[in-house]
């Protein structure tokens, strides 16, 4: 939820800027000159080379009067601290797990970190090979990144199922303080966590009500430039309720 | 990153339902884009979209000794690349197991189809004769690589024209092409895969689903008079198959064969036409 709070609070700052003042983004490759004059401020992504400011991720340009920016379009997950992520036990050492998160680093989580008991002299009966965890960043060192599952909503994934997107589009798919998912959920019925790091769990009671959150959740990462996204996912989801199956509505009903 | 458990459990769960883990029905094709030519320096070359998979192929020929038991037979030699580009699982090196495979179930395709007629392919019976190289390179990995590379080579080759050969200097000569085709005969072939997951059987998986998979069988399927013939067949992974199960998926892979191969060989036929 930190994650989710933290990223909406991004997109708002986004949209704010955006209306204040606009301004046509080009897209814009490593290296790349964006403006050149000392008044101008380097961003996210960019970097100062003498007078000018050039980006340094392949993006959206972004200059708000004497800020620039760059939004990436594509590149993998870099951890920053306090992101609750979706990821991956791939090795078990004497005091913790390594785990793979989707990015170029290690993760590592602590049996200490566990938020119940764990034995020591078998980790696997906590998590095993190829288990997936909802984990929180809670330290970078140059040797990796340190997990805890010490905070709400953390823990081990025991059901459902993961789909895995563009790291870059995952404020996209949470929306402003989290429109865009919870309209998701609220319309499949299905419970859905988004990983920073672009792994997306997804379960439902029924297998069409799951698909038919990859379909919507596929849908924004695909369209996540297009004005008015809430309404054209607001659209997909009116018009493929059917399809989907009337499992979904008596769900409803159910409750 | 390796798909995980969870997901390989729900993927066997819905497929018991009759559904998909990208809402397509069980033996259904993604949408097959195809481009000929792509290169100007090769002598053919095809781009394969099957999906989000992406397979480039290319054919160059070269003039060699025939082998010993066959002096007035060209020779094929079929190479795959799984470069770090087409997937994060692969890695740089001299080929692996599963590029040799992949290699392998191509070239045996092509080969025992007779699509190529080799008898053509001979300069000087017992001293020279034509080499065809087939290079196939993924250049993105979504599932179905066997598929889509043989489907690249097949339009490549396809697509090939003989090149210039200088017979004083006994070399080709690079960029210069004859108006001459590639001496193919109408055994095209088409492979299939048929993956089989739990109890059932799909075609055309995904990355998540071929990593869900238990065995794979691949058909070679060219037409032959108004009917069709297995060429080549290649079972792959560990888990065993009863006898019911191989003769269902051969009446399944030869029915399928029939849906999509019209479609497919004149798509060819028509991209890569010169």
């Amino acid at each position: 939820m930190e994650a989710i709070k933290q990223d909406s609070r991004d997109m708002k700052s986004e949209m704010t800027e955006q209306t204040a003042e606009k301004k046509k983004r080009d897209i814009v490759i490593p290296g790349e000159t964006i403006v050149t004059g000392s008044e101008y401020l380097p961003g996210d992504c960019t970097a100062r080379d003498g007078e000018d400011i050039v980006a340094i991720r392949f993006g959206l340009s972004d200059i708000t009067d004497r800020f620039v920016k760059v939004i990436p379009l594509a590149g993998v997950y870099i951890p920053r601290k306090g992101n609750s992520i979706i990821c991956k036990v791939t090795d078990i050492t004497f005091n913790g797990w390594i785990m793979d998160i989707n990015s170029p680093y290690m993760g590592f989580l602590q049996v200490m970190e566990c938020s119940k008991f764990v034995n020591k002299n078998d980790l696997t009966e906590y998590l095993d090979f190829g288990d997936m965890v909802v984990a929180e960043v809670y330290a970078i060192k140059h040797r990796g990144v340190d997990l805890t599952l010490r905070a709400r909503g953390l823990g081990k994934l025991e059901d459902g199922m993961i789909i895995s997107i563009n790291p870059n589009k995952v404020p996209r798919v949470i929306g402003r303080e989290g429109s865009m998912i919870n309209l998701i959920k609220h319309e499949t019925g299905c419970n859905i966590t988004v990983g920073q790091n672009g792994l997306v769990w997804i379960k439902g009671r029924t297998v069409e009500s799951e698909l038919f959150a990859k379909e919507a959740i596929m849908l924004i990462v695909e369209k996540s430039f297009v004005d008015g996204l809430t309404e054209k996912v607001e659209e997909f989801l009116e018009k493929n309720r059917k399809k989907f199956g009337n499992s979904v509505k008596s769900e409803e009903k159910g409750k | 990153m390796e798909t995980s458990n969870i997901t390989r459990r729900r993927i066997t769960e819905y497929l018991l339902e009759g559904k998909r883990f990208d809402s397509r029905k069980l033996l259904e094709y993604r949408n097959i884009e195809i481009e000929s030519p792509v290169s100007n320096k090769a002598e053919g070359s095809a781009f394969v979209r099957i999906g989000k998979t992406e397979v480039a192929a290319g054919v160059k020929l070269g003039v060699s000794e025939p082998y010993t038991d066959s002096e007035d037979l060209g020779t094929l030699v079929t190479t795959v690349e799984l470069s770090p580009l087409a997937s994060e699982r692969f890695e740089l090196g001299p080929p692996k197991i599963e590029a040799i495979e992949l290699a392998r179930v191509v070239d045996r395709g092509i080969r025992e189809s007779g699509f190529i007629d080799f008898n053509k392919l001979c300069i000087k019976s017992g001293e020279k004769v034509w080499t065809v190289f087939v290079d196939i390179y993924p250049l993105n990995d979504d599932g179905n690589l066997i598929d889509a590379s043989s489907l690249a080579a097949v339009a490549a080759l396809q697509n090939a024209v003989m090149p210039k050969y200088n017979e004083k200097t006994e070399r080709v000569e690079f960029g210069k092409w004859t108006s001459k085709k590639l001496p193919l005969t109408e055994h095209m072939p088409l492979t299939l895969t048929l993956h089989k997951i739990s109890r059932s059987i799909i075609l055309d998986p995904c990355r998540e689903e071929e990593d869900a998979q238990e065995t794979r069988v691949s058909f070679a399927i060219s037409p032959k008079g108004k009917d069709c013939m297995i060429n080549a067949m290649q079972k792959g992974n560990e888990s065993a198959l009863t006898q019911d199960e191989i003769s269902k998926m051969i009446d399944t892979a030869v029915e399928e064969w029939k849906k999509i191969y019209p479609a497919i060989a004149e798509k060819i036929k028509k991209v890569t036409a010169r």
